[in-house]
């Protein structure tokens, strides 16, 4: 098992590599003056040839790449010229604070998903299996975005049970309570989709494993179905489900985009949506570059729990 | 073509997304033709006119624009590049799932490692990265989502390919001298093409939904062309004074994708084979039982019987509007201390008559229609599921044919034995896991501590029907119902798990019920035999003499056509024909149309077991070897 | 004696091994090891052996869907890979292959016609009328009715199957068939039909088998000649007949004693430990030693080479205590 994490965390290197390369092209690629796109429109032409000479661009690409490597591996990812602050800084407060949503909405859509998606297996075309498919069925086809706004309007303008925007409120907040206040209407439909995705695959694979013969022997033991559901069937579907859980988590983080921007959630979503309007490049660098890194390392954490959870994958 | 219309429109959700989906795609086509405003003329005076008010039916938004003009326009534009976005990614991911897939190896790994840098990037993180480096426009956001979705398409029709690419005929066909093209193009394309569509048809709304979400955020369409996703995003601004004009585009694009979902459920439901044939319902804890009125005579000489007596057992499988009798009136019974087998082809019925009895057939599409089962005074299939579950593996067990596919892969042998003690006998943990580790002992399985900790699939084929032994050992039952337990097996592990069965049974004075195909494995291990044929039982009786003398037509015939070793000259005959459907059973004897012997009465009605010998029955009106009992005999 | 029309020469499969990015060497596992063959023109030869001793990859090699780690297999005096170099379809024209599972060898979504086609107009070069000609022919060959060309695969039973893959195999007029236990899936009435039409057809066109098969029985009734395989080798090799009057290996003994025959004397089980050896890590001697009653030292030291005996003729066995003289089914030991 610890050979295979270090061998899986080896494995990650390139990976990050390869991230990388890309994220650099983005800025490469840019037409026209990358030191120009980086300073905005008003930079003096003396800190624009200072700037050249510092991000080695006289230089061919693959050096140009590894200068850039070098900062960046140095905890150096520039300085964003519309916020006037490093995006080391930036970034990192605004990841905390998106975190902060996506963790809540995955947890949130893993357990109601997983829940849902038993129910629905096990009451196969019974009413509430019925029930759950046409919610799931909303769930991924209603965009977040509307969905948030329609939240707004019901209970945050109309019944006022929730803050209709921001983190915390702006006078007196930032308890947790208050950001847990602020948190309930985001969260719920940041986790809408994902849910739903879960739900369903939860039932696809609760029945197919079912199916399967070891569950009859499992019967045929004379084990109560409630143990040959949830011990027995719901142990393989869940080894099933996690790289699935790693795929959601990247929808969940890739929606924070929309719920961000609809709740003025300060978190790198909405920072990232800004600095694309404002071509403020290093910024979605920097943004870019961080979020795909942590969701790497995310989904490295599900590899190791579901190599940990089925004995069959070879180390 | 014309069938998988059919079930798409017997499938009422899917139809009714369907029509609604037509209608959109039809109203977004005569578009430019209808008698509507100009979407992009702008009338300040006019702004933010609510619905239904004159000349404006679903009013005006901030610029004064006519909301339904616009939102006709604008899902004209949604699904233009949705679709094309979709087909984009289709294509491009396919065709690398495909190659990938096909040729394996160093094309594999670096098309796959691609694609995987390309999973590395949260969803849609990656297709702002793009738009930033492409700029803001629709028809970038178009490109950015096709190429974020490449990966799932690449990686499903892969996983697909490589499943085909190992199948036989893949082989067959680059023996018929068929090369890669040729095989990538008629053998593989063929077989993926399905799972395209299904992925296509399920991935389409989301698609729509996510080039919507970039227009949203404002770096798809931009002003003054406009998508659902850009009005809404502009309506987002008034959301509190002027709701509708978020409202109504919003619910434009939930309706348009819930009717491509709805859709899309139907296409990959009508193209699923296992929808059809059942395979993928839940089975329920315990068979169907849906008995008529009780027979006649309630069966109680069953009892007398010995251990275990079954009456006129009918299991059948209804698969859409076929019934299929897979069991049609069979008993029999089993006394203390004695083997049974059960022997039959494939399809005889043999198999399901042994689950039928703890209930353990599949349900649906498994029913019991009718019969009863005693045990120990008590008709089985009258108690109540409670009842069944705690006869099953405390007074009869069962040994299934794959060990490796009936023991839990995830779960230590160990514990499964463990669990199977604990469900029926009040022990602690410890005392149970001692207890299990002496059953892995009393099969001889070697080393049975270090082995009790194991997993399945370290242990071999033998190893693992030892341990499904023990299983079926652990609360010490009186019946043990065996089914095809070695057919997985080679003959020499085969020898051994026999000589197992067989000791276990002197030991414990275990009954047997044995199914197999296989004469010689009944010749070994059986006391008595039942032959089965389209789900009855043609001949029963003991082993010996059926061996020697078959009564019945079929079990002459189907011993004949085993080969004997040791007897290279002795050239086994075949049985011409094929046994009857068991949708469409003949009336009178089954094997009739395949009989040497057969003539007119033996179509006629239904043919009894009649006693021939002392301990034997035959389901037949001129038995072998008995020249005229038959006709007087027993016939009622 | 006419030269052999298969000659095969320390033919090896070397499955595996090599390294990976981040992981130690891993052992390859030898599939087949050094086999020494030849198949006679005209003959049946039977190759019988249990799961993992390599007979289907041998077959693989064979008909070219898999390529040696080691070893040379002539054809006809000419070298099986030179053959294929030369010609790619060269070799599918000489032998061909009959699956096991009847139906996934079978492409479900092609017709019968475009399955028994592909041979006949990629390796035959056959177009246009001579080709529906053909067509006819090869059902009617395997006792199918004319109208079954224009159905697809799920639509016949078992044996059918077989008789459409076996059509499929004799559309490239081949002179070897590799039949890789073509009868182990069918049920045995069935499987008698296929074998009585494997009979005729070797008559008819003068063809040579390789039978593969773990059922003793119905290698027996089909073959001239018998190899068993044991872990990737051959360890013993007669005719037919000789084979199974007198066995040498300990091995084919213990096989034979195993098979259940129908009404016939109790079969012997082995009392300790029925498996093979790990794959990754054989055992230096003689790979059945661990099982073998009769092993002794010199058995573990270095695998057996497989010798003619002497006094028997074509009688070749691996073993260095071969048993001699006839056998008989045994009595069980009492338990």
């Amino acid at each position: 098992m610890t050979r295979y994490a270090l061998r899986r965390l080896l494995m990650t290197i390139p990976v990050l590599l390869g991230l990388s390369v890309i994220v650099f092209l983005i800025m490469s690629l840019i037409p026209g003056d990358p030191a120009q796109a980086i300073l905005g429109s008003y930079a003096t032409p003396e800190n624009l040839e200072r700037l050249r000479a510092d991000l080695g661009l006289d230089l061919p690409l693959p050096q140009q790449y590894l200068v850039w490597l070098g900062n960046i591996l140095q905890g150096d990812l520039g300085r964003s010229f519309t916020l006037n602050r490093p995006v080391l800084d930036e970034v990192l407060e605004r990841f905390g604070a998106t975190l902060i949503l996506a963790g809540t909405s995955l947890v949130l859509c893993v357990l109601v998903g997983v829940a849902a998606g038993i129910v629905s297996a096990v009451r196969q075309y019974g009413w509430s299996d019925r029930l759950i498919t046409l919610l799931v069925l909303i769930g991924i086809s209603v965009p977040a975005f509307w969905l948030g706004m329609l939240m707004i309007m019901t209970f945050a303008v109309g019944l006022r049970w929730f803050p209709a925007s921001g983190m915390t409120a702006a006078y007196g907040g930032g308890g947790w309570l208050d950001i847990l206040h602020h948190l309930v209407l985001p969260a719920i439909a940041l986790a809408v989709v994902a849910a739903g995705v879960i739900a369903r695959l939860t039932r696809s694979n609760m029945l197919e494993v079912l199916r399967q013969d070891y569950i009859r022997t499992a019967r045929a033991k004379g084990l109560d179905e409630g143990r040959v559901v949830l011990r027995h069937a719901f142990k393989v579907a869940l080894v099933n489900l996690i790289p699935v859980i790693g795929v959601q988590a990247g929808f969940v983080i890739g929606g924070a985009v929309y719920i961000e921007t609809v709740f003025q959630w300060p978190g790198i979503g909405r920072m990232l949506v800004n600095a694309i309007s404002t071509r403020d490049i290093l910024l979605v660098q920097g943004g870019v570059l961080v979020v795909a890194a942590s969701y790497v390392f995310f989904n490295l954490c599900a590899d190791l729990l579901q190599h940990w959870l089925d004995p069959r994958i070879k180390a | 073509m014309m069938a998988f219309l059919r079930l798409l429109a017997r499938n009422r959700l899917a139809a009714f997304g369907g029509i609604v989906l037509l209608l959109l795609l039809l109203l977004a086509l005569i578009t430019p033709w209808l008698p509507l405003l100009d979407p992009d003329v702008t009338d300040p005076a006019n702004r933010l006119q609510t619905p239904f008010s004159a000349g404006h039916p679903l009013g005006t938004d901030a610029l004064g624009r006519d909301i339904l003009s616009r939102l006709l326009w604008g899902t004209r534009v949604s699904l233009a590049v949705g679709i094309a976005a979709s087909l984009v990614a289709a294509l491009v991911g396919s065709l690398i799932g495909i190659v990938a897939g096909y040729f394996g190896g160093r094309t594999d790994n670096l098309l796959m490692r691609g694609i995987d840098m390309l999973m590395a990037f949260p969803y849609i993180l990656l297709a702002l990265a793009i738009v930033a480096v492409l700029g803001p426009g629709l028809m970038n956001a178009l490109y950015a989502i096709a190429i974020v979705n490449i990966p799932f398409f690449a990686r499903n029709i892969r996983g697909v390919t490589v499943g085909i690419a190992h199948r036989e005929f893949i082989d067959a066909a680059r023996l018929s001298g068929k090369g890669n093209l040729r095989i990538l193009s008629s053998e593989i394309l063929p077989n993926v093409l399905p799972i395209i569509v299904v992925t296509l048809s399920t991935t389409v709304g989301w698609m729509i939904l996510e080039t919507a979400g970039l227009s949203f955020l404002g770096l798809g369409a931009q002003p003054p062309q406009a998508d659902l996703g850009s009005m809404l995003g502009e309506g987002r601004r008034m959301m509190i004074n002027a709701p509708h004009v978020a409202m109504l585009p919003g619910l434009a694009i939930f309706i348009l994708v819930m009717s491509i979902n709805l859709l899309g459920d139907g296409v990959r439901d009508a193209l699923d084979p296992r929808l059809k044939s059942g395979a993928l319902s839940r089975p329920a804890p315990i068979t169907r039982i849906r008995r008529g009125a009780a027979p006649p005579g309630d069966g109680r000489q069953g009892r007398a019987d010995g251990l275990l007596a079954v009456d006129d057992l009918r299991t059948d499988f209804e698969v859409g509007r076929t019934t299929y009798h897979a069991v049609n009136g069979v008993s029999f019974a089993i006394g203390a201390n004695e083997c049974l087998g059960l022997v039959g082809e494939s399809g005889s019925g043999k198999s399901v008559t042994a689950l039928s009895l703890m209930g353990l057939v599949a349900s649906p599409p498994g029913v019991i229609t009718g019969g009863r089962v005693w045990l120990g005074g008590r008709d089985l299939l009258a108690l109540p599921p409670r009842g069944i579950r705690r006869l099953r593996g405390r007074e009869v067990a069962y040994v299934f044919q794959d060990p490796l596919s009936t023991l839990h892969p995830l779960i230590r042998v160990g514990d499964q034995l463990v669990e199977a003690i604990r469900q029926h006998q009040p022990l602690s943990r410890p005392a149970a896991r001692e207890l299990a580790v002496s059953l892995l002992d009393r099969v001889r399985i070697p080393n049975a501590q270090r082995r009790a900790d194991q997993y399945p699939h370290e242990l071999s084929g033998g190893m693992r029907q030892r341990v499904g032994i023990a299983m079926a050992l652990a609360n010490d039952p009186e019946l043990i119902i065996a089914d095809e337990p070695t057919t997985a097996l080679d003959v020499t592990v085969q020898a051994q798990i026999l000589a197992l069965i067989q000791r276990l049974r002197t030991e414990k004075g275990t009954s047997v019920l044995f199914i197999t195909h296989d004469f010689g494995v009944v010749s070994q291990i059986c006391d008595r035999v039942a032959v089965m044929y389209a789900g009855r039982i043609v001949e029963i009786g003991p082993t010996a003499e059926i061996l020697e003398t078959p009564r019945h037509p079929y079990t002459r015939r189907l011993i004949d056509c085993v080969p004997r070793l040791g007897e290279p000259d002795n050239e086994p005959e075949a049985i011409p024909g094929l046994p009857p459907a068991a949708d469409a059973l003949p009336r009178g004897c089954a094997f009739a149309d395949r009989c040497d012997l057969v003539e007119p009465a033996c179509r006629q009605g239904e043919i009894e077991l009649i006693a021939t010998d002392a301990e034997r029955r035959v389901r037949c009106i001129k038995p072998l070897g008995i020249p005229t009992a038959a006709s007087q005999g027993e016939s009622r | 004696m006419t030269a052999p029309l298969l000659e095969i020469r320390g033919l090896t499969r070397t499955f595996g091994g090599g390294r990976r990015w981040f992981g130690p060497q891993r052992p390859g596992v030898q599939a087949v090891q050094g086999i020494d063959l030849d198949v006679l023109r005209g003959e049946t030869l039977g190759i019988v052996g249990e799961s993992g001793c390599g007979k289907s990859t041998l077959a693989r090699l064979l008909v070219g869907l898999d390529a040696p780690t080691a070893g040379s297999i002539r054809y006809a005096g000419e070298d099986l890979q030179a053959l294929r170099r030369r010609d790619r379809h060269a070799l599918s024209r000489r032998i061909q292959y009959v699956f096991q599972d009847p139906l996934s060898s079978l492409n479900p979504r092609r017709r019968i016609r475009d399955i028994l086609a592909a041979p006949l107009r990629h390796l035959r070069g056959m177009r246009g009328q001579g080709l529906e000609r053909r067509l006819g022919e090869l059902l009617e060959v395997v006792n199918l009715r004319p109208e079954f060309i224009d159905r697809y695969p799920h639509e016949f039973s078992g044996g059918q199957a077989q008789r459409i893959g076996i059509a499929r195999a004799l559309a490239a007029e081949p002179e070897l068939l590799v039949l890789d236990e073509p009868v182990s899936a069918l049920d045995v009435s069935v499987q008698a039909q296929v074998l009585k039409l494997l009979r005729r057809l070797k008559a008819e066109f003068d063809l040579t088998y390789l039978f593969i098969s773990h059922d003793l029985s119905v290698v027996e009734t089909i073959s001239d000649r018998i190899a068993v395989m044991y872990f990737g080798r051959v360890i013993e090799q007669a005719p037919a007949r000789a084979l199974f009057r007198t066995p040498a290996h300990p091995y084919t003994r213990l096989l034979l004693g195993s098979a259940p025959v129908p009404g016939g004397p109790a079969i012997q089980a082995e009392s300790g430990d029925a498996e093979l050896p790990d794959p990754l890590a054989p055992p230096p001697g003689c790979a059945f030693a661990p099982r073998c009653p009769r092993a002794r030292a010199h058995c573990r030291g270095a695998p057996p080479p497989l010798d003619p005996l002497s006094g028997r003729e074509r009688h070749a066995a691996a073993c260095y205590y071969p048993v001699e003289g006839a056998w008989q089914r045994q009595a069980p030991p009492p338990p």
